[in-house]
């Protein structure tokens, strides 16, 4: 546990605080995207360039776009009178708390099954684009039809309604 | 001699970096290489802005600045002044945070694409197993600038500006990335230096860069679309087209940070130029086996101002496009064509070294685009003219 990584985790961690505490919806979009970069720096201390670059490209690049495209889209960024807290917070700490100790618990656990790794690994572009095409890519062809039906969801549900001929 | 001056600039790095104790010496040869490439570019956009004005006057028949200077060569030193002194206006319902950040933002993630670029024999200053992803998110990054900049104005031509800018860079980073791709396939690796090292080979004294294949030259021609798109340049300025939006997103900019906004847009064409110019047209490496004498960089730069030249030739000559228009091409053409472009790439990397994969390739990709143009142009019903008004 190095300098940069207190740095790093410190500034996901306000990121992550940030976007849910702002009143501003936009501004929230915003502090997200903080967080994200700060995960993408974080892959990249752990040299797993790969990953943190494609966090970078998907997440900043298209993710929260989505995220500003869609808050702008609906209903604008200024904020309701009565405040942004929703009033059943208690069950979405709860919830929280569970996701949380449930991803932590089984991090821990990871650390007692691979006891015996010595060396980092060096993993290149390369070997992740071979395990992408060979071994998993059952699930890489599963996600890909899944987006390709959200997509044409999407097309359907944007699609001009036919006008009556009258 | 020859070799002395092809890397001069590694030798001035390695000779200035030697008057500095051993443990200092790494991070100094870093400084020097970013503040190489922050000095040398804004130079190089200073001498653009006079370059393209100069152009464009030419293309328009006027005579362009000519006041300062010897032939108006010192107009960008005229203009850096006027935008230092000018009085920087935030509008007052502005969002002043994310106004002031927007234009630092863009200009940061757009000088960390440089970082990768090869712009001569041993000149990168990080040679990065995966340059080409680190590239690419580099640009990713610079569209939610603009979307920062428009949305922090409070005004609605910047807004609008910025959701057309947001959306034709999203439409367009994808044939982007899908003509990139098909180098990546055939040289097997992401970084940019082994991209001009595969290029750098020659037979019967001609260079084997890609362009100069079927599949290489098709992903080229959709390169320099996606890319002209990207860089909101004419005919895809929309997001700027001032008879409808003023200025697009920075509208209400003012003074310097107009500049750093004009500074990172020339920036981001300059390195999406050098990004062309390493995947399609070889880096650095000579266009003759009798040329190689000639130090790299200069290459890689003459390379780099011939694009630049393309973009401003483009930008005095073709109309601005509709915004339907730019949607159905994006979708309905570039990217069927990127998508053909990556199966006729996969042909030609398992067909081996015969002929015939030349004559396939050629062929599949020019009836493509053969009968594609027959289809849309008998739909088109070019006839005589016709006035809606002026009859």
């Amino acid at each position: 546990m190095s300098f940069v990584f207190y740095v790093l985790a410190a500034l996901t961690l306000a990121g992550a605080l940030a976007a849910m505490l702002l009143k501003n919806t936009v501004h929230c979009a915003l502090a997200l995207t903080v967080a994200f970069a700060g995960l993408a720096l974080l892959f990249l201390n752990l040299d797993a360039q790969f990953a943190g670059f494609a966090q970078i490209l998907v997440y900043i690049g298209a993710v929260a776009i989505l995220v500003v495209f869609a808050i702008l889209l609906t209903r604008g960024s200024e904020t309701p009178r009565d405040g942004v807290y929703s009033r059943n917070w208690f069950a979405g700490l709860v919830i929280a708390a569970g996701v949380f100790a449930a991803l932590s618990w089984a991090v821990l656990q990871s650390v007692r099954v691979l006891s015996n790794e010595t060396a980092e690994p060096t993993v290149t572009a390369m070997q992740i684009g071979n395990a992408l095409v060979g071994r998993y890519v059952l699930p890489v062809e599963i996600v890909a039809l899944l987006l390709t039906a959200a997509t044409i969801g999407a097309v359907i549900v944007a699609m001009h309604e036919k006008e009556d001929p009258k | 001699m020859i070799d002395h001056l092809d890397q001069f600039f590694v030798l001035l790095q390695h000779w200035l970096v030697s008057f500095l104790p051993a443990f200092l010496r790494p991070a100094a040869s870093i400084v020097l290489g970013v503040a190489a490439i922050v000095s040398l570019f804004p130079a190089l956009f200073a001498l653009t802005t006079v370059f393209e004005r100069k152009g464009l006057a030419r293309i328009q028949n006027r005579i362009g600045p000519n006041r300062v200077g010897p032939f108006g060569l010192l107009q960008p030193i005229a203009d850096g002044i006027k935008s230092l002194t000018k009085e920087d206006i935030v509008p007052l319902s502005a969002d002043a945070a994310v106004h002031f950040l927007a234009p630092v933002v863009l200009v940061v993630a757009v000088f960390m694409g440089f970082a990768v670029l090869p712009m001569g024999r041993n000149m990168v200053l990080v040679n990065m197993d995966a340059g080409l992803l680190f590239y690419f998110a580099m640009g990713a990054s610079t569209e939610l600038s603009v979307f920062m900049a428009g949305w922090s104005s409070r005004n609605k031509y910047s807004l609008l500006g910025a959701m057309r800018a947001v959306a034709q860079m999203i439409s367009y980073e994808v044939p982007l990335l899908l003509s990139s791709v098909t180098v990546v396939m055939i040289t097997g690796s992401l970084s940019l230096t082994k991209i001009v090292e595969a290029q750098n080979h020659y037979s019967y004294g001609l260079p084997h860069w890609y362009i100069f294949t079927p599949w290489g030259c098709a992903a080229f021609v959709m390169y320099a679309i996606a890319t002209t798109a990207e860089s909101n340049r004419s005919p895809f300025d929309l997001p700027e087209g001032e008879s409808e939006l003023v200025a697009g997103y920075h509208t209400e900019y003012s003074g310097f940070k107009f500049a750093l906004f004009f500074l990172g847009e020339y920036l981001s064409m300059f390195s999406i130029s050098g990004l062309g110019t390493t995947l399609f047209l070889g880096g650095w490496s000579a266009p003759f086996s009798f040329l190689t004498w000639v130090p790299s960089w200069i290459w890689f730069f003459s390379k780099l101002m011939l694009s630049i030249f393309i973009f401003i030739w483009l930008r005095g000559t073709l109309p601005r496009l509709r915004q339907d228009q730019l949607m159905n091409f994006a979708w309905k053409f570039v990217l069927p064509m990127c998508l053909l472009n990556l199966l006729v790439v996969g042909l030609w990397r398992f067909m081996g070294d015969a002929w015939l994969r030349w004559v396939l390739c050629s062929a599949v990709l020019m009836g493509a685009y053969a009968s594609m143009s027959w289809v849309e142009m008998r739909r088109k019903h070019i006839g005589p003219r016709s006035y809606r008004n002026a009859e």
